[in-house]
């Protein structure tokens, strides 16, 4: 494409109409532009052309036989048809072939009603078989505990083989055999080793391979679509949530070009099914030790006793990975009123500088990422933080003439990168220009650096934070049009708590000094808003408040829980992790008593004769666009202003690691589901195990 | 051709013997730097000789390994081509054609005589270990059909007999001259020159 050039134009003819289309584009490509629909199996736009499922034949004039269109490459003078009789009858025989094979089992079958080749028959089947032999049967494959197959139905348009080996970066599945004998297969039998394995069930134009978790749920038009957004990491990937009553069925991906294409990660999409198990659906207030089931006023009333006649200042509040920016709004405003401004959302990213906004989002955006040249990973895996930024790396890494080297964990990203070291001492030898990957830089146009949270939540954050704005400016990471800083947030929350500014003032505490307060006195009432990823047992001697929707690690210590919304029973702002501010939507109602959380706080703050200033939601976002005006502007993505940050010193001798050791794991709702559990159990537990005996 | 096929005793490990490396390296060096892959073919074939004739999966991981390749993409050029056995075969690999012109010419009777002598049939391995039959598609010697390979020979213009003798030769450990066993030496007419009888090439020959 970023060859293309408006001289570089071909003239082509389709169906009687004149078309011009950039050079090197396919018929098939040629006859969308103009709204003409080819009916495809093996075509997918992303990926390699296979042109094996002949179903896309269209007429070329001079040419003998039909033309594949979507291996086809449009070029000067073709005159094509798509609508004659001939191509009908063509594609009428290449449905004829693919359905001989097939098995007849739509009503029983989980693609049935959103099925490529089921819409695709309704058009070109017969409505009778003339095959009388016998069909062919092939033996399931085993893909792990996500993707459940039934291969029979498998029209072999090797999406699958294409998706694994050019986006997810693991050849393992293939053809074997060949004729009638070719299957689809890993050969030897073992699950598929993605975290963007999940995908495949889209791809998947038949049901060969189906969502596992899914299988016999529901059928597809019996479900209510919502569009929203992701925050099971800091991408904020587009999905859509395909709800049945009050219960989520299932998370699929939506198209969002600058994010995340059209790929979700495993955890985005089989994780939902934490959503129905461990939930707070009504308060709970401690009494004689013990949490016993309240009603609102109650657990309200016992707040309201606690904080009476107790110093404001005291008062601290801690924010979660998964907070959206409308409650924190909310509770900064509140312990605003209460006198305190002892409260954090950065957790053990104490470094992160709330005042710097460069500083800790992705500044070069994640479609930013192809047109870069080199790039250098400090102390993060992409390939579990972010699995389908680490996609968009390796979609940069194939398409040439990019460099990646890593300094941190030596894992397998995908792509070849070369590993610089483990620790500080690699990233002092970058900042001072030596080693040959610093020549690489050095030479780079648009070289980019991406510093992952593992660097930062540690004692030395600050410094490394400091060293790596050295080398991005040392390497003309920033200039003009341009900027290589990143930082890749994991958690949801993160960028838009500190747009918020939910982070201490001078003089108060922030996550170690409130931890450190309860512990020995200091801080008697500790609110935590859907925080669970800390060592909470500091917390025991403190009046807790918990408001959240899991029962995790935050309630066992709490004293009045106040249970809110997951993602997906609210509609919220989060801001991904390039500073993208966005709405979700509220798909399903939260369970019980449970509440929108930014009302929750606005309920609480009447009931402490602190009301805040808002009565609904615009008037929140208003506030939120007053306190930092890129409230104001959604689903884009502004320049921040380069500044200075980060704390000039020496680093501890100590390697970057990963903040994430369990990709299926990371926060209440992926805890508390059972398809992660077992998603854990294969690929973490026992890594490389294969079967583990619970697939039947 | 499938996985169920494979499921045999499969060793450990597998490593070419240092004569065989040299040759990989020969293979290896006809391609273009980065291409190795290209030498896939060559190297299974290699390891399949080395190997009593089939190819455990360590073999292919081996190959793989060498060629960096991705596993998966030497199992799917293993399992096409059906020179490659994926399960052990007798000492004498018999393969019959029985595509059409050799149908023509009776490959039936021939199939039928393989079965008894070897006591086995296709697909299958003899009890004793010293055939494995196999039903191949045209060999290309249609000229000479019927026929059949045996390793690495072509065996033409067969009889029910010949077939026999043939075994029972390889049997006893004899061996027997490939190529037609009737009286041709190639694909010459049988009962000599039906055609361009006359000219210069009478007055040279015969």
């Amino acid at each position: 494409m970023r060859l293309s050039e408006s001289n570089n134009m071909t003239k082509l003819t389709i169906d009687g109409q004149e078309v011009e289309v950039e050079a090197g584009v396919s018929v098939l490509q040629a006859c969308e532009s103009i709204g003409i629909e080819i009916p495809r199996f093996c075509y997918h736009e992303r990926l390699s052309i296979a042109g094996n499922c002949r179903m896309c034949l269209v007429e070329m004039e001079r040419a003998p036989k039909p033309i594949a269109s979507c291996a086809m490459p449009a070029s000067e003078g073709m005159v094509i048809t798509t609508n004659s009789p001939k191509v009908r009858r063509m594609r009428q025989s290449v449905m004829e072939f693919l359905l001989i094979n097939h098995p007849l089992d739509c009503p029983i079958c989980d693609q049935g009603g959103e099925c490529d080749l089921q819409d695709q028959s309704i058009g070109y089947g017969f409505d009778k078989s003339r095959y009388t032999e016998e069909k062919r049967i092939v033996e399931d494959k085993y893909m792990g505990p996500l993707i459940k197959t039934s291969m029979t139905r498998c029209i072999q348009c090797t999406r699958c083989i294409r998706f694994a080996r050019e986006i997810a970066g693991i050849p393992d599945i293939g053809t074997i055999g060949r004729g009638e004998h070719l299957e689809i297969g890993t050969y030897v039998e073992k699950a598929l080793t993605s975290e963007l394995s999940g995908n495949l069930v889209d791809i998947c134009p038949v049901g060969a391979l189906n969502s596992a978790p899914y299988s016999n749920k529901a059928r597809s038009w019996e479900m209510r679509n919502t569009e929203s957004i992701d925050v099971m990491d800091a991408l904020g990937s587009a999905i859509r949530i395909d709800s049945r009553g009050n219960e989520i069925l299932r998370i699929q991906p939506r198209l969002n070009e600058d994010v995340n294409e059209e790929w979700i990660s495993d955890k985005t999409r089989y994780a939902c099914d934490g959503l129905n198990k461990r939930r707070l659906d009504q308060p709970y207030v401690k009494r004689d030790g013990k949490l016993q089931p309240a009603t609102w006023p109650e657990a309200f009333d016992a707040i309201a006793k606690q904080l009476e006649g107790k110093d404001g200042s005291k008062i601290a509040a801690l924010a979660g990975d998964q907070a959206d920016v409308e409650s924190m709004t909310a509770l900064k405003d509140l312990m605003g009123s209460l006198g305190s401004q002892n409260m954090d959302c950065r957790g053990e990213g104490w470094a992160l500088d709330a005042a710097q906004r460069a500083s800790y989002i992705f500044n070069t955006t994640i479609a930013g990422i192809e047109q870069a040249d080199a790039c250098l990973l400090v102390g993060t895996n992409p390939r579990i933080e972010a699995p389908v930024l680490n996609a968009r790396i390796r979609k940069r890494y194939l398409m040439g003439g990019f460099s990646v080297a890593a300094i941190g964990p030596n894992v397998d990203l995908t792509y070849k990168h070369q590993n610089l070291g483990a620790g500080p001492q690699s990233l002092h030898e970058i900042a001072e220009g030596h080693g040959e990957f610093a020549q690489v830089l050095e030479n780079a146009e648009r070289p980019m650096l991406i510093i992952g949270m593992g660097a930062i939540e540690r004692g030395d954050g600050a410094q490394v934070l400091s060293l790596a704005r050295l080398i991005a400016e040392r390497y003309g990471m920033v200039v003009d049009g341009w900027n290589g800083f990143n930082v890749l947030q994991t958690a949801a929350a993160r960028v838009g708590g500190l747009d918020v500014g939910f982070v201490p003032q001078q003089g108060s505490l922030g996550h170690g000094g409130i931890v450190a307060g309860a512990a020995n006195g200091d801080i008697h009432t500790v609110y935590l808003l859907a925080c669970d990823d800390f060592d909470s047992a500091a917390l025991e001697n403190t009046f807790v408040i918990y408001q959240g929707h899991h029962g995790d690690r935050g309630a066992h210590v709490a004293d009045v829980i106040l249970p809110g919304a997951a993602y997906t029973e609210k509609t919220a702002t989060y801001v991904n992790t390039e500073g993208r501010v966005q709405l979700s939507s509220r798909a399903v109602f939260p369970p019980g008593d449970a509440r929108e959380d930014w009302t929750i706080i606005r309920a609480l703050s009447d009931v402490l004769g602190k009301r805040l200033g808002y009565d609904s939601a615009p008037q929140l976002r208003s506030r939120m666009a007053e306190i930092n005006p890129v409230f104001a502007a959604y689903d884009t993505v502004s320049p921040a202003a380069w500044g200075t940050f980060g704390e000039s010193g020496n680093l501890v001798d100590l390697p970057f690691t990963s903040n994430i050791e369990n990709f299926y794991m990371t926060d209440p709702i992926s805890r508390a589901s059972q398809t992660m559990a077992e998603c854990s159990d294969v690929f973490v537990t026992q890594t490389h195990g294969g079967k583990t005996g619970t697939n039947g | 051709m499938n996985e169920q096929n494979t499921i045999v005793e499969q060793p450990t490990s597998f490593a070419f013997t240092l004569e065989n490396m040299e040759r990989v390296k020969n293979h290896i060096a006809k391609y273009p730097d980065g291409k190795q892959a290209s030498a896939c073919m060559p190297l299974l074939d290699l390891a399949q000789r080395q190997h009593d004739g089939w190819l455990p999966r360590a073999a292919m991981d081996h190959v793989a390994e060498v060629l960096d390749m991705p596993p998966i993409r030497v199992y799917e050029v293993a399992t096409f081509y059906t020179m490659y056995n994926l399960k052990p075969v007798g000492r004498h690999h018999v393969q019959v054609c029985t595509s059409l012109p050799c149908w023509l010419r009776g490959s039936d009777e021939i199939v039928k005589r393989c079965n008894e002598v070897t006591g086995t049939e296709f697909g299958k391995t003899s009890n004793d270990g010293q055939f494995t039959m196999t039903e191949t598609e045209c060999l290309g010697a249609c000229v000479n059909a019927p026929m059949m390979q045996i390793g690495d020979d072509f065996y033409e213009d067969l009889t029910p007999d010949d077939v026999e003798r043939i075994l029972n030769a390889l049997k006893n450990g004899e061996t027997i001259k490939p190529g037609p066993q009737n009286t041709r030496h190639g694909s010459e007419p049988v009962g000599g020159l039906t055609t361009l009888t006359q000219g210069a090439a009478k007055g040279e020959g015969s």
